[in-house]
Parts: structure tokens; C-alpha cells; sequence
């Protein structure tokens, strides 16, 4: 689980990366706006990982999996 | 795949879209390479506003409430409108007060740049040299942690502020008060506009298309640097090759270093001029034009950000830090030694000092 809400880009996307390196299967990325949550999950897609995100009221929950 | 794809389209036909217009305003009446500068834009707006004295450079911009607003209207229709802030406001205004050092010593703020080599100024390839080696200096530290801390959500009001102000700032520039400044014919670059309601109408399509899109000026190469991402990459490319294209039609291309318009041939100044907007831009994740956008989407931080760029602008040219087509002044070339080492220094403190702070709670 990522907790990347309230930062601004690239960093959720450094976050998601670093998490990454673990090599597992599924991840969950929290995220508070739009731009990286696009950012995020187009990242995610280019790793070979499966995106599905939660609205939450303003908060969204990328959950990646592969 | 196809969602990837059409993204990249997207973009691309924006910065085609961008690049026409912003050739197209200087055609009509922009200072030339100039259909859009956000830096020199908001130091025409301080300059209008009567925060400098510099009698070349006064003129309330339109493009930039333009900007601001296009983007608020596109946010808020997609509902992506909502106020935040709170991550470390003072560190960011200083960060955007040492951006514009750098912008008004290269003459232009990454935006420009652009329009400067589309327009074949090669001095911009010099500056693009040194904004790339900026924008690595800045990657250094995000690589190694760097970050400022998480915003939060603010009271609605708070998001409102800054477009409200921009609105403000348009009746000022139709009313035309006599405590609002506006450099005379033939005075400068200032005085160089084309007409305001095409000037706002190019902003808010330049607003609406960079909300959309999350056009970054410094996103291009930065994403490309650490994910391999060329999304925003092609958005610069695609302005440049419109606004080529569009100069080549129009009349605006001379391909040399001399007498290009407002640029002077100070390489090293040029160089290290962007090194600092490269290296302070992505420390704030973003260039001049993506804070703005950011600031009509509701973004405080943002907003704290362009003040600093206003506020730098002013002290540019109150102590005349800023370069002119004559070249850098000394002062100015302290100025940008001085930003370096405080952007370092900012890129120091919220890498390393917060790490050991947090290894010491785990």
C-alpha cells in the first residue's frame, strides 16, 4: 500500500516505482488528485501491471495488479 | 493500449494547437518569439501593476488571466477543480522568486524557450542545454527522496482566491485607472501586444488545452529521464514543430545567434540562466505555465508559487538583476550564482535532513 496522497507529481509516481522494486504481484496506490492518479497508472500499464481505480470522494485507490 | 494512444494524440494536437496560436500572437502584435512568455508576461503584469518601474516592461498580459481561467473552467466542468495547499508555501514562493531570476536572465521562461527556437534563435539551444542539465540537478534529488511534504484540502474560498484576483486584474486593464502602468509606444516589449480580447480569448484556449492535457514544460524531459514517459515530451515537441511551421508561413523565422528579438548572445548566461528554471521547476513539479494552470485549478501552493514568480520579476528589475537584449548584468549574474545555491540548498534540506529525520523514527 502507497500512500501518495497530497503529493505532487512525479513523486507518487517515484513512490509507486519504488514500491515496485518488491516485485509482487499487487499493489494499492492512494493518491488525492486526478493528474496522479492519470500519472500513476499510466506508469503502472507501461510495467505490464492491470489498473483499476476507486473513486473515493476525492481520494482514488489504484489497485495494480498483474 | 488505444486509451494510451489517444493520450498521446491528445497532447499532441495541443501543442500543435498551442504552438499556431502562440506564433499567430506574435504575428499580431506580440513582441516576436513572444506569442507567449510566462515569465516575461507576469513581469509585464507586475510592471503594469506598478510593482517595478521599468518603463519597457508594463503591461497587464491578458494571455496569463487567460490562462488561469481557461484552466479554472476547464477544472471545474470536469470537476477536477478543488482547493489545496499547505505543502511548505515559503520554501515554494522562494523556489518560484529564483525560477524568474533565471527566466528574465535567459530573457524567457521554458514556454519561450520553445518559441525562441522555433522562431531560430539559436541562443534557446544554449538555454536548452543548461535547462536540461537543471532539470537532471533536480531528478538527482527526487531520486534520493526529495519531496515537500503532502498538501491537504483547503476551505472552498481558498481556491477561488486567485482566479477571483485575475478577474480583478482584467477590469483594472479595461478601465485603466491612472495608478495602472502601461509602458508607451515604442518603449519596449511592453508596449508590443496585440489586441486584448484576442490576447484573453488565446489565453483561455491555451488554458483550457493545458488543464486538459497537463502540459509541463519541464514534465517532457523529466519523465522521460525517470519513467521513460514521452507523453509530455511530445506536447513540447508538437508546440515547436506548429510554431516553426507557423513562423515559416508567417515571416518570423531567422535562423542565427545575433540580433535575435528581445535574447541577447551570452552563452554561459543563457546557459546558466535555464540551469536554475530547469533545477527550481522541478523541484516545484512544474514550469511557469503548468503553476498557473495549477493555481486556476485551485492549487494555493501554485498560487504562493506565481507570487514568488511576480515578486522575483519585481526585484529583477528594481535592482536590476534582469538581462536585456544588451546582455546579463553583473548584478544578474550574481543573482543566478546566488538561486543555484539556494535551490541546492532547498533540494538538500527536504532530501536529506527529513530522511535522517525519518530513519531516526523508524
Amino acid at each position: 500500500m502507497v500512500d501518495a496522497r497530497g503529493q505532487s507529481c512525479p513523486i507518487p509516481v517515484i513512490m509507486t516505482k519504488k514500491a515496485m522494486k518488491s516485485n509482487e504481484d499487487y499493489y494499492e496506490v492512494l493518491v488525492d488528485s486526478k493528474t496522479p492518479c492519470e500519472n500513476v497508472t499510466r506508469f503502472a500499464q507501461s510495467q505490464g501491471y492491470k489498473v483499476e481505480v476507486e473513486d473515493k470522494g476525492g481520494e482514488y485507490l489504484l489497485k495494480i495488479s498483474r | 493500449m488505444t486509451e494510451k494512444k489517444n493520450d498521446k494524440l491528445f497532447i499532441i494536437i495541443a501543442g500543435l494547437i498551442i504552438g499556431v496560436i502562440a506564433a499567430g500572437l506574435a504575428y499580431l502584435g506580440n513582441p516576436k518569439n513572444m506569442g507567449f512568455c510566462i515569465a516575461c508576461f507576469l513581469r509585464d503584469t507586475a510592471g503594469g501593476l506598478g510593482l517595478h518601474r521599468a518603463a519597457p516592461v508594463q503591461y497587464i498580459r491578458p494571455e496569463i488571466i487567460g490562462i488561469v481561467l481557461g484552466a479554472f473552467g476547464a477544472a471545474f466542468a470536469k470537476k477536477e477543480f478543488s482547493s489545496k495547499g499547505g505543502s511548505a508555501p515559503m520554501t515554494r514562493f522562494v523556489l518560484g522568486f529564483f525560477a524568474m531570476v533565471g527566466c528574465l536572465m535567459f530573457l524567457g521562461c521554458p514556454f519561450r524557450m520553445i518559441l525562441r527556437l522555433a522562431g531560430g534563435d539559436l541562443n534557446a539551444l544554449v538555454g536548452l542545454v543548461g535547462f536540461v542539465i537543471g532539470i537532471f540537478c533536480g531528478i538527482f534529488f527526487l531520486k534520493n527522496g526529495y519531496s515537500l511534504k503532502r498538501t491537504y484540502s483547503l476551505t472552498q474560498a481558498e481556491g477561488y482566491i486567485f482566479p477571483i484576483i485575475e478577474v480583478i486584474v482584467f477590469v483594472l486593464l479595461l478601465a485603466k485607472p491612472a495608478f495602472i502602468f502601461f509602458s508607451e509606444e515604442g518603449a519596449g516589449p511592453g508596449a508590443m501586444h496585440a489586441a486584448i480580447g484576442l490576447s484573453l480569448a488565446a489565453g483561455l484556449v491555451v488554458g483550457v488545452l493545458a488543464q486538459r492535457t497537463r502540459l509541463c514544460m519541464v514534465g517532457g524531459v523529466r519523465d522521460l529521464a525517470l519513467f521513460k514517459e514521452t507523453r509530455l515530451l511530445w506536447g513540447f515537441i508538437a508546440i515547436l514543430v506548429a510554431a516553426l511551421i507557423t513562423n515559416l508561413i508567417l515571416g518570423g523565422f531567422k535562423l542565427g545567434m545575433t540580433e535575435q528579438p528581445v535574447a541577447h548572445t551570452d552563452g554561459l548566461w543563457n546557459c546558466l540562466g535555464m540551469l536554475l528554471v530547469g533545477f527550481a521547476c522541478v523541484l516545484l513539479g512544474g514550469c511557469p505555465l503548468r503553476q498557473l494552470v495549477m493555481s486556476g485549478e485551485g492549487n494555493a501552493d501554485s498560487a504562493v508559487t506565481v507570487l514568488g514568480l511576480i515578486v522575483g520579476a519585481a526585484f529583477c528589475h528594481n535592482f536590476g538583476l534582469a538581462a536585456s537584449g544588451e546582455g546579463p548584468t553583473p548584478a544578474g549574474k550574481i543573482a543566478v550564482i546566488i538561486g543555484i545555491i539556494v535551490v541546492a540548498l532547498i533540494g538538500v534540506v527536504n532530501t536529506y535532513v527529513k530522511a535522517e529525520k525519518a530513519s531516526e523514527a523508524a
